[in-house]
């Protein structure tokens, strides 16, 4: 199994395809959406994980190459550095994907790497500069 | 069964005290009761981590050669001013103190990077802090300008100096407005997006002493990682609130100032902190340790998250315009739960007060006390409580206008 986190730039004219079952179903990959902006005659975007044998990854990628959708790797990772966070649970209110989660029984904060779409959203909010962007 | 605070300082002496956090004595109490809990149980700790703006330290740096004199002079540590208007070589930094040249919220909303918090937090860490120095002169302090590096362990005092910390209970902070709010309650998002909270709950150390029955001047208590004092009721103390039947106030109210030994104390339990569009503060550790005198302050100290309420307060009007209404009273339970109801809308809650330092503050302190190494202290004296008729008055208001001479 392979995983690549990858941003898809739809070209206004393959708003309409159905690319991403095409990627599911001629692929065998698993696509898991983080984050998607289509609007209907504009360029879309969609911030995609794909799972698969590594073989029918390369080839997925391949198509959609082939179809016109520019592909750019996930280049921003936001990065959570646990010694700088004092747990104090604020940034999960604004995480839209739960990659900072609290455990409600110990109250324990936690961050989950692969469900982080780079938003940047929690950036603001940690007054410790406990969550940090690299690239 | 009454004990003493000297019988209990003598078990604590023999290594003979049973000692239990604020959250350990909750299930206690259920499965023995009060009686038989009270009986065994001879203190309960407490703690809380979390931003206290009205923090700060002062520093004594010794004098140099020839003398200067910083009192009415101007004064910066790592660029952020420091206050010395006292004797020659006495400063003090403030929490929530920042540079001249910081753009502050000219850049809405701003970062606020770096801060008074973070001199006191950089200082504790042992690193070196520029100090720079611009003095007018005297005969006896010839010397103008200094400009140098600095580290706690070469100073003669630092003491960390907090005039309000361990607020008694906090408002619930939300958003009712159009827009995105950024707060010393942290960013609350339009339209009751979300709602900001800021208590340990049933850890935190005036919830688990309401009527101040056993804290007082003098008390004896985790600081910053350090043991420390509580000096005084803090400023705004406002004891005659609405309570509980167990007698916790529903609003904010007692509050204490407290001090303790900079140099004993740790940066991992005095962080520096940057509220985007608010400003810098320092987050605070402190925790209260409880004598168990008798079975009242052990039901007080037992107090659980269900029982204990804060007020939620919209931060886009009610607040600003100090206009004291509330939107209704969630438990502590239902905050941490991480979703409350609020006008009949779910609204997901964040936390600025960490309960697992709090927890990790009250084990320290128990584990200080079951070792022998922290000892009880008695009151010197009380601190105002519910009956003292003791309360806060909002500023009023003046305005100054020239006198018929001057126009
Ligand atoms: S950047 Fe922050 S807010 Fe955005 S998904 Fe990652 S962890 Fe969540
Ligand atoms: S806001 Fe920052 S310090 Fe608080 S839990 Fe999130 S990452 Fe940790």
């Amino acid at each position: 199994m392979s995983s690549r986190r990858v941003v898809l730039n739809f070209p206004p004219h393959l708003i309409d395809q159905p690319i991403t079952y095409h990627l599911i179903r001629d692929y065998d990959l698993k696509v898991n959406i983080l984050r998607a902006r289509i609007t209907p005659n504009e360029w879309g975007q969609m911030v995609v994980d794909i799972n698969g044998n590594g073989e029918n990854l390369e080839r997925g990628l391949a198509y959609l190459a082939e179809t016109g959708v520019v592909v750019q790797p996930l280049d921003r990772e936001v990065r959570w550095l646990e010694d700088r966070c004092i747990q104090c649970s604020a940034c999960v209110a604004h995480c839209p994907t739960q990659a900072l989660t609290v455990d409600r029984a110990t109250m324990a904060v936690a961050f989950h790497r692969d469900r982080c779409i780079a938003c940047e959203l929690c950036l603001n909010v940690c007054a410790y500069q406990a969550m940090e962007m690299s690239f | 069964m009454a004990k003493t605070i000297a019988e209990i300082n003598d078990k604590i002496r023999q290594g003979k005290a049973v000692v239990c956090t604020a959250e350990e004595i909750i299930p206690l109490v259920r499965q023995k009761g009060l009686k038989q809990t009270a009986a065994t149980v001879d203190v309960v700790t407490t703690g809380t981590f979390a931003p206290m703006c009205s923090s700060g330290a002062y520093f004594n740096l010794g004098h140099t050669k020839p003398r200067i004199k910083m009192g009415g002079g101007r004064v910066t540590l790592n660029g952020i001013p420091a206050y010395a208007g006292f004797a020659a070589v006495d400063l003090y930094m403030g929490a929530t103190a920042l540079a001249e040249d910081d753009p502050r919220n000219k850049v809405y909303p701003g970062r606020f990077l770096y801060g008074g918090g973070h001199v006191i937090e950089d200082l504790v860490a042992g690193r070196d802090v520029r100090l720079t120095v611009n003095a007018y002169g005297t005969d006896c302090y010839p010397r103008r300008s200094l400009d140098a590096w600095v580290r706690l362990a070469d100073m003669n005092e630092a003491v960390l100096f907090n005039m309000r910390n361990a607020y008694q209970n906090y408002n619930v902070a939300v958003n009712l407005g159009e827009k995105v709010l950024y707060t010393y309650m942290g960013v609350l998002k339009p339209r009751l997006g979300n709602a900001n909270y800021c208590t340990a709950g049933q850890l935190s150390p005036l919830l688990n002493d309401p009527l101040y029955r056993t804290v007082g001047v003098g008390t004896r208590i985790f600081l910053g990682g350090g043991q420390g004092y509580v000096v005084a009721h803090g400023t705004q103390h406002n004891p005659g609130v609405p309570r509980t039947a167990g007698g916790v106030p529903r609003v904010p109210a007692g509050t204490l100032a407290v001090m303790g030994d900079l140099k004993q104390m740790q940066a991992r339990w005095l962080r520096g902190a940057s509220f985007t569009g608010y400003g810098v503060t320092l987050a605070v550790g402190l925790g209260l340790p409880i004598p168990i005198l008798d079975e009242e302050i052990l039901a007080a100290a037992a107090v659980s998250d269900e029982e204990l309420v804060a007020p939620v307060v919209d931060y886009s009007q009610a607040y600003p315009n100090c206009q004291g209404e509330t939107l209704g009273e969630v438990t502590v339970a239902q905050l941490k739960s991480g979703e409350i109801t609020v006008a009949g809308k779910k609204v997901a809650t964040a936390g600025l007060s960490s309960y697992t330092k709090a927890r990790e503050i009250a084990l320290i302190l128990k584990e200080w006390i079951v070792s022998g190494s922290f000892l009880l202290t008695e009151p010197v004296a009380p601190l105002p409580g519910p009956a003292s008729g003791y309360a806060v008055k909002p500023f009023q208001e003046r305005p100054w206008t020239p006198s018929p001479e001057t126009v």
